[in-house]
């Protein structure tokens, strides 16, 4: 790949639909809708997550609107489910709700960790490929577990770098390149992101996109921890195209070894 | 007049109420713009929400978008 100054950062395709950014929103932990609205500007994503809760009167503003008019994506996701029959139906609400056949499918399986339930979240995402849904499963770095959900038909596989909101970036990056390396579907890297040089890694990996949002929802200034995350998925996506050099155990000098003045 | 949870409380709506009842008596927009239901933990399709009654004791879910995830 060529790489020009006014390059853009090549098109994410997800299903049959193309992003011009490859940084995902989640919009949870935002102290207002102001302040989400910003950092969604700042942060350049096409995509934003929301959650599906009880309607609650006294609550002001439009998430949706400040979403629609950043030009945002809406995914719905099924955060709080345990079980794959409650995400199918939280699924479900969201597609009524919402008219989007695209969901983030998420089926927790413990409380403390937040860590996904492998049998219960390929079950919820058989059924609801079956049904006609476009899933974007939220799943462990499990490069097998990947693999099923793939071959279930999910449009991506979103593995977790660490714990929901743990901010504690990559810890298994062997299982990620695994995951990259036999994924034939864009892989997106959920969850653990804790500050740029955590979604730099992943996309230098060969993530397709990073997905988060307590990294910036709950830094000091959201606005320019966004700004930063920008920056860091746009770096290490040049980085990854442009090709690294390996890695050595010595020096090797980037100065002509010949034509070395004698000065003593 | 049956007795419904709409949200995890209990209402009293008028005898022949529907699923349009229970979402307007749980302060959704007037347009149920951006909501879903579920009663009894089944989606009611918008299409039905003025036809379903309601009956006594039924549990009535009604969602909507907020910031998450």
């Amino acid at each position: 790949m060529r790489f020009r100054e006014d390059d853009r950062v090549s098109a994410l395709r997800i299903a049959d639909r193309d992003f011009g950014s490859r940084l995902i929103m989640g919009t949870g932990g935002f102290r207002n809708l102001d302040a989400l609205g910003r950092a969604v500007a700042a942060s350049g994503a096409e995509m934003a997550t929301v959650a599906m809760r009880r309607v609650d009167a006294s609550s002001r503003g439009s998430l949706l609107g400040v979403l629609e008019e950043h030009g945002c994506f809406v995914l719905p996701n099924t955060a709080g489910c345990f079980t794959a029959r409650d995400a199918v139906t939280t699924a479900r609400l969201a597609r009524e709700a919402l008219g989007t056949h695209w969901v983030k499918l998420e089926v927790i399986g413990d409380d403390r960790t937040l860590l996904p339930d492998a049998p219960e979240l390929l079950a919820a995402a058989e059924e609801l490929v079956a049904d006609g849904f476009t899933v974007l499963p939220y799943t462990t770095d499990d490069p097998v577990l990947a693999r099923r959900l793939e071959d279930a038909g999910c449009a991506a596989v979103m593995p977790l770098g660490s714990p929901i909101g743990s901010g504690q970036g990559i810890l298994n990056p062997y299982n990620l390149r695994l995951i990259v390396e036999h994924a034939g579907v864009p892989v997106i890297l959920d969850a653990g992101i804790g500050t740029a040089s955590d979604a730099a890694l992943a996309m230098e990996a060969g993530c397709d996109a990073v997905l988060l949002a307590s990294a910036v929802s709950r830094a000091e200034d959201p606005g320019a921890m966004a700004v930063a995350m920008r920056k860091a998925v746009e770096a290490g996506y040049e980085a990854r195209a442009a090709g690294r050099i390996p890695r050595r155990d010595y020096g090797r000098a980037s100065s002509p070894a010949e034509g070395v003045a004698e000065l003593t | 007049m049956p007795t419904v949870a709409i949200n995890g409380s209990d209402r009293e709506l008028p005898a022949g109420a529907t699923v349009a009842d229970a979402v307007r008596a749980s302060g959704a927009p007037e347009d149920g713009r951006g909501v879903a239901v579920a009663l009894g933990g089944e989606v009611v399709p918008r299409a039905g929400w003025a036809v379903r009654e309601l009956a006594e004791g039924e549990q009535v879910e009604v969602l909507h978008a907020v910031q998450g995830g």
